[in-house]
């Protein structure tokens, strides 16, 4: 089960490093927004907004799996709440977004003007 | 080891699931982890109707840049993302003395875990205070706009394009308007408070200074611009908020309806109405589960004071709180993504 009682004090150190260069990192390119990244387009996106959000993954990961300990628990518990949220997030992101992208074409594209 | 389940008929241990434990995890730990699955789907609710409103006016979202500025003790002076970054900061610092105090547990120090929940309180204090100080400042807002029937948003802008403040070139008129109470009239007739200028004492302004120009909400792109019209030639740039020509913002200003100071659930200077919505109700809703977790701490730090888990030989409601805690912690990185840098 993983609950040696040995203190791991070192790895949460570490892993407040890891945070804080990420966090480091996301804001200075978010003050910063270099013109390369912030006015290119890769799948919908700009490549700025892709590595925001890989970057949040990436914390997320490291807080969920060292601070709250997931990698302690048993492979089920881990798979019954991961696995579950990062399929219903996953679905109803993409479900959304795409409705709400069709509704800004619909705006747009329309010959009555809401800003009027 | 693997997910096995046992049964065990106790009836002295019924409240905590009879001992049986179905995942490895105690019954309070496992019924944590599903309590935490359940609000990550509920946040993840919100933040995706947020990403919903936006793509549906991808082109003329607030942004956020342009909108959280405000550093303390930097009056006037625009530093956006340094205050959420602190306050990013602040959060995960008390999660990582969260987990200093649950690894003290296991080793059963109490002196060590109750200095580290102090410490842990004292983090959640600050981040709610400082959530508070964002809010503020966001209600109060700072340039003022106009917004015209169609109920989308005019902010002004100098000869160089700079953000300017409405105090900046409104006039004086010698109207007066009273605040409509309740004491003034009938008792069901009230009106919220008045801005500082008049939409006559704008316009008149407006008119007055030939130097100022009008700025829409919609985001200047090859593509926007090509529908517009009366896009200004040299002042636009790629991902800014549109500015007018001054013919065009004269035109656009006739549909003036009210001027708009600060954001409230109604209207707001910043852009669309939906983003001050969200932001209120998103923050709102992660701020009081910041508040509870403190609450819980407080809880959990007079019981570890006590001796309560000394006696009990284990540590491991501290370690309970501690997945809440690292929750809000978790939930506030994508709203701090979301809301702030994408």
């Amino acid at each position: 089960m993983g609950h040696d009682h040995v203190s791991n004090t070192k790895r949460i150190w570490l892993v407040f490093g890891y945070l804080s260069i990420i966090t480091i990192v996301e804001v200075a390119l978010g003050i910063k927004r270099p013109e390369a990244l912030y006015h290119s387009h890769f799948l919908t996106m700009n490549l700025l907004n892709w590595i925001f959000i890989i970057l949040t993954l990436v914390k997320a990961y490291y807080i969920v799996w060292a601070f709250m300990h997931m990698e302690g628990e048993t492979k089920a518990l881990r798979r019954a709440v991961v696995w579950t949220g990062i399929f219903l997030i996953l679905y109803l992101t993409f479900i959304l977004l795409t409705e709400g992208h069709y509704v800004f074409t619909v705006f747009r594209d329309a010959t009555i003007k809401w800003n009027f | 080891m693997g997910s096995t389940v046992t049964t065990n008929s106790d009836v002295a241990n019924v409240w905590n699931g009879g001992g049986a434990q179905p995942l490895g995890a105690s019954y309070g730990k496992m019924m944590m982890w599903f309590f935490i699955l359940s609000d990550a789907l509920t946040f993840s609710g919100f933040v995706a109707a947020y990403g919903f409103s936006r793509f549906k006016f991808i082109e003329t979202w607030p942004i956020a840049d342009e909108v959280f500025t405000h550093f303390p003790f930097m009056h006037g002076v625009s530093m956006p993302m340094y205050y959420v970054a602190f306050m990013t900061f602040v959060l995960i610092f008390s999660s990582v003395t969260m987990v200093l105090a649950v690894d003290a547990g296991h080793q059963m120090k109490q002196g060590k875990v109750a200095l580290y929940m102090f410490l842990t309180i004292i983090g959640g204090l600050i981040f709610v205070g400082s959530q508070a100080w964002e809010w503020k400042n966001f209600i109060k807002g700072e340039y003022g706009a106009v917004e015209t029937k169609g109920g989308s948003i005019l902010q002004f802008v100098n000869s160089k394009g700079e953000h300017i403040k409405l105090a900046d070139f409104a006039v004086t008129l010698p109207e007066e308007r009273e605040q409509l109470t309740r004491s003034k009239a009938t008792w069901f007739m009230s009106e919220s408070s008045l801005p500082t200028y008049s939409v006559n004492e704008v316009v008149e302004g407006f008119k007055n200074n030939p130097d100022v120009l009008v700025r829409t909400e919609v985001i200047y792109s090859e593509e926007t611009a090509k529908n517009a019209t009366g896009v200004h030639p040299t002042l636009n740039h790629i991902k800014h908020k549109t500015i007018l020509t001054r013919e065009e913002s004269l035109k656009r200003l006739e549909a003036a309806k009210l001027v708009i100071e600060g954001a409230n659930l109604k209207h707001n200077e910043y852009g669309s109405k939906l983003f001050a919505d969200f932001f209120f109700f998103i923050t709102g809703f992660h701020g009081f589960h910041v508040f509870s977790g403190v609450v819980i701490n407080i809880i959990i730090f007079i019981n570890v004071l006590l001796g309560t888990y000394e006696r009990r030989k284990s540590y491991e409601m501290v370690e309970k709180v501690g997945l809440y805690w690292h929750f809000v912690d978790l939930v506030w990185v994508f709203v701090f993504t979301f809301f702030y840098l994408v």
